[in-house]
């Protein structure tokens, strides 16, 4: 894992951290224990990534941090200097991902409202595991909760963007 | 009619009304009111309908339909409208679906006991139907030709002899200046003419949501909105007694406190008062409010204590309580003795805790209220801040977002209130975000029950006389401190209606009082209700060594309607002729279930076990097997499920698989770890750390669905598939290791042989 960059103190309680979201350079400046959460959705306007539970416990606002998944609902700001952020509306590049794709395919959401989490969290799992096993996707896929019960749809979903059998 | 004047002056259709007159003068706009027969939404004993607004089409051919119901993960805002698309023969890529705001001229909007489909598939179709004759009708006048040589072709209308074709755009302006043809004029398609319904579609909003540009309640976001979160007190209808309101306002951020009068009981839907912390982004609000350190007088419900309440509810179940329905004479049966079989059934509160936490945006602008927030009841919304507010219904405007779950939650608008009172308070708009913590603590939750089940039995195992006691503090006690009973809308939810041809049968109720706010969760009373008889059955089949499939087509009988008339049983407002209580189905089901996965044929490993179970519920029979393996350590890993439904006609069977998919996963949840306690009147559980619900690894590895293909009126689909599912999981857990599931959730019964 990369590490941090020391945060720059600006003003007695908060901190200026330089950091990129989806490939664009911000800098934030407030609260240093602000949760990566709240700064894409409240300050930045990226709703995508949804709040579920704030403790870490559902995965809804799985993003990555430098490719790999992370809960951003407890993840400070003054851990993310440098840090390279890619949330459910940048994964795609301007376009689906061919995980978003295989979401659709599997007509996987219902409410989908922990989608987004879901998505990120299997791109995550695909890009370590490519070819995951049953038991990978349970082991990769515990973490995020879908309290419509999707989880047979996200298991195909992942199986076929994986190009394994279902 | 003018379809200018209806649109502009309605102005609901957002992408009707963005648009300049210019461009309004050509859309067309049916207008067949229906209000003056309005015997769908009669059957339900609500509002009026006015669905001269659910279409319209545009000079390009874009068809607008109204999803006047909420979004919450069945598909129903698309579903709903496909059918109208079906009967205008539209091109479902050419409709755009509009979110209907609250308004009682859409008719009943409470988006809950799983009957958008049943209430509204006759309106949608009627929609279709006549803008579809009007477009055709206007085709025939331009070419000059009889009506009967036209026909309507997938967004075109056809003169059949010469081939001549005109599409729904050119033909709308002309199609808006005819008569609205009468109900009884019109020509429905045949069923073989569908080209959607029965066939279905993915959700109208599906790539929105793999992409992360769906608009839920909590993405919701106006100029000028400062953000709330709010301290309750603990115990509900606890008052505030103080708080410290400097300490939050050292927290970046945070702008101020405001204090929210407690609620006069009883709680309907009103905000239940506290200290709210004004701030400029969520975060700071949640941080602020830590520091609030507020201190409560706790009230009268501080006595309440889930381990005793337990033990109140279950010695009432052993008591007689209120007769519900009587066949025959059971007492008598039971005074003879012989062999007689008696068991006792417990299930806790449960919170709904959908995936999206209460949250919504209310801005309080000249006596007038605008809301956006993720409703199952926009006209409750209405209604509730109406009240709150001292203004008029017609001065709250509610926006319908989209749903994150909400399982029954969100049909009670307490969370929106306090936004509008808080928006009011303080002269702008306010988002108030509950906390997970927030929504486990103060949720409205399913009644906690205990059942009594009592049967006298023959040599062959059989009951000669039944009797069944339920006992659990009524959904009436949130809208009448005084309610313990449960109501006939309670009972009829797999009580009343058991469905076992047994000549002597009593069904009780007996009192208990609330003292939480009790609500309805997916599926409601027939969670409690299906877990306690048809675990109760398959009691009786093991005891008598009978196979449970078999021993439950004995309990059912002979095909037969079963009649209810003389009990008060409101079969889910629907009428009995067009929807009987018809045991044929029911035993279809749980054939065609026993079919389907093998039942006696498949060999199982050590630690296995299949459990079956039928249900019928919201209209809907249900029959449903579980696989499951327990290993040593107890450890219970559901294998497979097998469900079969009979909803009638199916509109998007897809969609309908799903919600059954999602129902075992559900229903997981209630069996595995579903419970909430209060100790001296405050819930104990706050997150998914201590109210854990069903993750990946711990739901049914597969969940087969089967439609039965039925041309009989449309049921519902988003609740039946959760009460056969926690008996039969609990019966396969017996099947697998001969130990007997009385009490939810799991952890109450030790299962390991360690």
């Amino acid at each position: 894992m990369a590490r941090s960059a020391p945060a720059v103190i600006v003003r007695r309680g908060e901190a200026m951290i330089q950091l990129k979201v989806n490939g664009k350079s911000q800098s934030f400046q407030g609260d240093p224990d602000m949760p990566l959460l709240w700064y894409l959705r409240d300050v930045l306007g990226l709703t995508g990534t949804k709040f579920g539970c704030g403790a870490s416990l559902c995965g809804a606002c799985t993003v990555h941090r430098n490719g790999k998944a992370i809960r951003s609902c407890v993840t400070p700001m003054s851990t993310l200097s440098q840090a390279e952020i890619t949330t459910i509306e940048g994964v795609g590049g301007g376009q689906l991902h061919p995980v978003q794709k295989a979401w659709v395919e599997a007509n996987v959401p219902q409410c989908g409202y922990c989608q987004s989490g879901q998505i990120m969290q299997a791109i995550s799992l695909l890009a370590k595991t490519p070819k995951p096993t049953d038991e990978e996707i349970d082991d990769g896929m515990q973490g995020n909760i879908c309290r419509c019960g999707t989880y047979q749809r996200i298991r195909a979903a992942i199986k076929a963007a994986a190009g394994v059998t279902a | 009619m003018s379809a200018i004047t209806n649109v502009s002056r309605r102005g609901f259709i957002t992408g009707l009304a963005g648009a300049g007159a210019l461009v309004l003068s050509a859309r067309y706009i049916p207008q067949p009111l229906w209000a003056e027969e309005n015997n769908l939404v009669g059957a339900l004993g609500k509002s009026v309908l006015h669905p001269d607004i659910f279409l319209g089409i545009e000079t390009d051919g874009t068809v607008h339909i109204v999803a006047h119901r909420s979004e919450m993960g069945t598909t129903t805002r698309t579903s709903l409208p496909m059918v109208a698309a079906d009967e205008l023969d539209a091109d479902w890529k050419r409709v755009k679906i509009e979110q209907a705001i609250g308004d009682p001229k859409y008719g009943d909007q409470s988006t809950d006991g799983s009957y958008s489909i049943r209430a509204f598939y006759d309106a949608m179709r009627q929609t279709g139907a006549t803008a579809r004759t009007m477009l055709v009708q206007a085709a025939a006048a331009q070419w000059k030709v009889p009506v009967s040589e036209c026909k309507a072709n997938l967004h075109t209308v056809v003169h059949t002899p010469s081939g001549r074709k005109l599409g729904y755009g050119e033909l709308a302006t002309a199609a808006s200046k005819l008569p609205v043809p009468k109900k009884a004029d019109l020509q429905f398609k045949n069923k073989s003419e569908w080209r959607y319904i029965g066939k279905g579609t993915k959700s109208f909003d599906i790539n929105n949501v793999v992409n992360g540009t769906a608009i839920f309640g909590m993405d919701a976001k106006t100029d000028g909105m400062v953000y709330a979160s709010i301290e309750h007190s603990p115990v509900i209808g606890g008052k505030l007694k103080s708080y410290d309101d400097k300490a939050p306002l050292q927290v970046a951020g945070v702008r101020q406190t405001v204090i929210i009068d407690p609620f006069k009981p009883p709680a309907v839907f009103k905000p239940l008062g506290g200290v709210a912390v004004i701030a400029d982004n969520t975060w700071a609000a949640f941080q602020g409010r830590k520091k609030l350190n507020a201190v409560w007088d706790s009230g009268p419900n501080a006595s309440f204590n889930s381990d005793d309440y337990k033990k109140e509810l279950q010695q009432t179940a052993r008591q007689k309580g209120d007769l519900v329905r009587s066949e025959g004479d059971a007492e008598s049966i039971f005074a003879k003795g012989g062999d007689v079989v008696e068991a006792d059934y417990y299930v806790p509160l449960l919170a709904h805790a959908p995936m999206e936490p209460m949250v919504a945006v209310a801005d309080f602008k000249n006596g007038k209220v605008t809301t956006w927030c993720p409703t199952q009841n926009p006209q409750a919304v209405q209604e509730t801040l109406a009240q709150e507010l001292g203004i008029a219904k017609e001065d709250v405007t509610c926006h319908v977002t989209l749903l994150g779950g909400a399982f029954g939650r969100k049909s009670k608008p307490d969370y929106v209130a306090e936004a509008a009172v808080l928006s009011k308070k303080l002269g702008k708009p306010v988002k108030v975000v509950w906390s997970r913590e927030d929504d486990i603590k103060f949720g409205y939750y399913n009644a906690v029950a205990a059942m009594y089940m009592k049967a006298a039995v023959d040599d062959r195992g059989k009951p000669t006389a039944w009797l069944q006691r339920s006992v659990f503090p009524p959904i009436a006690s949130t809208f009448n401190q005084d309610a313990v009973h449960g109501e006939a809308g309670d009972l009829q939810q797999g009580w009343t209606d058991i469905p076992y041809a047994i000549p002597n049968l009593r069904v009780e109720n007996g009192s208990a009082k609330a003292h939480v706010r009790i609500g309805w969760l997916r599926s409601v009373a027939n969670i409690y209700h299906g877990f306690a008889v048809q675990s109760f059955s398959d009691e009786l089949a093991h005891r008598a060594k009978r196979d449970p499939v078999e021993y439950l087509l004995d309990l059912l009988g002979p095909a037969r309607k079963v009649d209810l008339s003389a009990h008060k049983y409101p079969n889910y407002d629907a009428s009995t002729d067009d929807y009987p209580l018809d045991i044929g189905r029911m035993r279809q089901v749980v054939e065609m279930v026993a079919e389907k996965s093998s039942w006696g044929k498949r060999k199982l490993g050590q630690g296995s076990g299949m459990g079956i179970a039928v249900h019928r519920s919201f209209l809907t029979y249900v029959a449903t097997v579980v696989e499951v393996n327990v290993d040593n350590s107890g450890e219970v890993t559901i294998a497979r499920v097998d469900t079969v439904v009979d909803a009638g006609l199916v509109v998007n069977p897809e969609a309908t698989r799903s919600q059954f998919e999602g129902a075992a996963v559900f229903g997981t949840s209630i069996v595995r770890s579903g419970e909430i306690t209060a100790k001296n009147g405050a819930i104990e559980q706050s997150n998914f750390s201590d109210y854990p619900v069903a993750r990946m690894n711990e739901a049914p590895r597969q969940t087969n669905v089967y439609i039965v293909d039925s041309d009989a009126p449309p049921a519902g689909v988003g609740e039946p598939g959760v009460p056969p599912f926690t008996p039969a999981l609990c019966n396969a857990i017996f099947a697998a290791t001969g130990t007997r599931v009385r009490e939810l959730p799991l952890s109450r019964t030790k299962l390991g042989k360690a």
